[in-house]
């Protein structure tokens, strides 16, 4: 691996009164692909900008490889930057743009030349090299960011919401390419975004950051289906989430005298009822905790639920908002005690879809307890 | 769930309606009526002298001849033009660069309206009595002088007044505003983003002013030297306030020819080298300007996506 680790300790930044960053810290592998996720002002891009020299934290140190790089300038960090503007320098065309750091370097012509052809060819853009960037369209600025910012070999590549300005469909098409380009140089990188979805689809890891705390640190995998908090749930993909409080957990499943699994009775004031829930870790009868329960993972029946299982979940409802979007339909169901939960519907083919639900149809909605999650920190 | 196919595509917007595109014309020609009368017409007259035979006491006589641009291939003139040359080139240079900083400082502040506002405060004067202001804190028993003098780091006066030094300083104290309004506009309009773009790329930061603020502002730099330039090139009330006898300028030959030697058509000739060599200028300078931002796109400039 050609890339660098980046310890990110202690860090710490204030604006004036607001506090950007509160105590960050974790440590980005080499060759990772990390995301940094977080809607707009919870310090995702101040973290970025203090690892690529334009910020300095109040306290806390960036070390990469080791090596502390908060005393250096940002022209002397192995680091650059995609930005959110591309940034591409309006007087130069595009080749002189990926020569713009070779140049500063002073290196012979023949060398630059190579280099340059390589990279543009790297992002596809050997037919436009002659182009000024206000020629080319979003997608294709992009690239030549992407390019400027590769040539000097860097060690850890910062992207800053790189592909924001784009529209959807051009959006995953350069997110795959990013990803390929990953796998291609093999260099850390960092990359912001607000979007869920693109963190989800190309990091190895996620660090979800809100109010300039790092809320959870993980695989997309693990954030997604066991996520630390609450806000971390709700940000990632949608849910439903319901306070609650344990009644009790029991052993579930045992292997070899230890207890793998536990079923949990939470009562839920909001349900007027209790629930199933099964968890890896024994929770304290009494607690206050929030349960969420991924919409995909509930099911949505005109008739009640066929199962050999009792220990589902079941309550009964009205449909009061469905929302077709082609590969699935949401469906807004408003339970008979009141409460709003969303339920999505795969529509994978047409015998199994059965019967059309639609407006003000009477439902049943269902889920097993292995789909719901605890997460334990509501007391806070 | 309503699935309504929407089969047809929406009507086509109307054309703008037509009659509202010439307008401008009907609208400039007061002005072009006013330049024509008081600035085109004036200019054609002094081209027209410039070819006559000189009256006895002044005026011109109507006759045509080559008599004052024969005139002019007299050493002295070629002197003074060269002169004129170098301190119009030198008075540019100093206030192009204490221009750059001021615009740059401005752009980046949070006070821009008041400083803009500080940077015009002097039209408010009249130049005549700011020009004055400079002879008295150049003069010998000046500001300066006396001040030097008081502290005794001096023990004669300083000739500070009535040479070309004095000339260059007045110039470029008279036309730094107007270099620093263009430069501060285009330094405005930058994008400072492209600074940190540059460092992050591994420039310096003298660096990264250089290849990256400098090209990208190179327009409003080139309206400031226009501005700057070419009315000190035809300057003559500053060359005759604080110059002396190594800071006679063309301007000062052109009043002199009209008032003192009265050969008008020799003014006249040498109006027209001011105006001719000022507008060359210019447009070389708008020419290169041009040429550089043109695009040299070789073969097709189709776009692929």
């Amino acid at each position: 691996m050609k890339g660098s680790t980046v310890s990110i300790n202690s860090v710490s930044k204030s604006f004036g009164t607001f506090h950007a960053l509160d105590n960050v810290g974790f440590t980005i592998n080499k060759g990772e692909f990390f995301s940094l996720l977080g809607p707009s002002g919870c310090g995702k891009t101040t973290l970025l900008r203090i690892i690529a020299g334009f910020e300095y934290p109040d306290e806390g140190t960036v070390l990469f490889d080791d090596k502390n790089v908060i005393p250096l300038p940002p022209n002397k960090r192995q680091s650059n930057t995609v930005f959110q503007n591309y940034a591409l320098f309006p007087h130069l065309s595009v080749y002189e743009n990926v020569a713009f750091p070779l140049r500063l370097r002073k290196l012979g012509k023949t060398e630059i030349d190579e280099k340059v052809q390589e990279y543009l060819h790297l992002v596809q853009l050997d037919a436009h090299a002659y182009k000024k960037p206000n020629q080319l369209s979003g997608g294709q600025r992009q690239r030549v960011a992407i390019a400027r910012a590769l040539i000097n070999e860097p060690k850890v590549l910062l992207l800053d919401e790189p592909l924001s300005a784009l529209d959807a469909k051009l959006r995953s098409n350069l997110l795959i390419e990013l990803d390929s380009i990953h796998d291609k140089i093999g260099i850390t990188f960092i990359y912001v975004t607000h979007d869920q979805s693109e963190a989800l689809s190309v990091s190895d890891r996620i660090a979800v950051m809100n109010q300039g705390k790092v809320l959870q640190v993980g695989t997309p995998f693990e954030i997604y289906e066991s996520p630390a908090t609450e806000f971390v749930a709700q940000f990632i993909g949608e849910t439903n989430s319901f306070d609650a409080r344990v009644d009790e957990c029991v052993s579930f499943l045992e292997e070899d005298g230890e207890v793998k699994e536990y079923m949990c009775t939470l009562d839920v004031p909001s349900l007027s009822s209790s629930i199933k829930v099964t968890d890896y870790e024994k929770t304290e009868t009494g607690q206050k905790v929030c349960v969420t329960v991924r919409p995909e993972k509930i099911r949505i029946t005109l008739e009640p639920p066929v199962t050999s299982r009792k220990d589902i979940n079941v309550f009964t409802g009205v449909v009061e908002e469905p929302i077709y979007s082609g590969f699935q339909s949401k469906f807004y169901v408003r339970l008979d005690n009141g409460v709003l939960v969303k339920v999505f519907k795969q529509h994978s083919n047409y015998l199994d879809d059965g019967p059309e639900i639609s407006w003000k149809d009477r439902v049943y909605i269902s889920w097993s307890p292995n789909d719901g999650y605890i997460v334990e920190d509501i007391t806070k | 769930m309503s699935r309504v196919r929407e089969s047809k595509p929406p009507a086509a917007p109307k054309t703008p309606r037509p009659g509202l595109k010439n307008m401008g014309a009907m609208y400039a020609w007061p002005m072009g009526l006013w330049f024509t009368a008081f600035f085109i017409v004036p200019l054609l007259i002094i081209i027209l002298y410039s070819f006559l035979k000189k009256g006895l006491y002044g005026g011109v006589v109507g006759e045509f001849s080559l008599n004052a641009y024969k005139q002019m291939f007299n050493p002295n003139y070629g002197l003074v033009l060269l002169r004129t040359v170098r301190i119009s080139l030198i008075s540019t240079l100093f206030t192009i660069l204490l221009a750059l900083p001021c615009g740059y400082a401005m752009a980046r502040s949070k006070f821009q309206t008041v400083l803009l506002f500080l940077v015009i405060i002097p039209f408010w004067t009249n130049s005549l009595i700011r020009i004055f202001a400079w002879m008295s804190i150049l003069g010998n028993d000046g500001f300066i002088n006396s001040l030097l003098m008081q502290l005794g780091l001096t023990k004669d006066y300083l000739k500070l007044l009535y040479n070309q030094q004095a000339v260059i300083l007045v110039s470029v104290y008279m036309y730094l505003p107007y270099a620093i309004l263009p430069i501060f506009t285009a330094i405005d309009r930058f994008d400072f983003s492209l600074l940190e773009a540059a460092r992050d790329l591994g420039a310096t930061k003298p660096a990264s002013m250089m290849k990256v603020l400098l090209p990208n502002v190179k327009s409003g730099v080139v309206t400031a030297v226009i501005f700057t330039f070419i009315p000190i090139f035809g300057a003559y009330t500053v060359p005759l306030l604080v110059g002396g006898k190594d800071s006679y300028m063309i301007g000062n030959i052109i009043v002199d020819q009209v008032n003192k030697t009265r050969n008008w058509p020799l003014a006249a000739a040498f109006s027209m080298i001011i105006t001719v060599l000022s507008t060359v200028g210019v447009l070389w300078m708008m020419a290169s300007s041009k040429k550089e931002s043109a695009l040299k796109t070789p073969g097709k400039a189709e776009e692929k996506r």
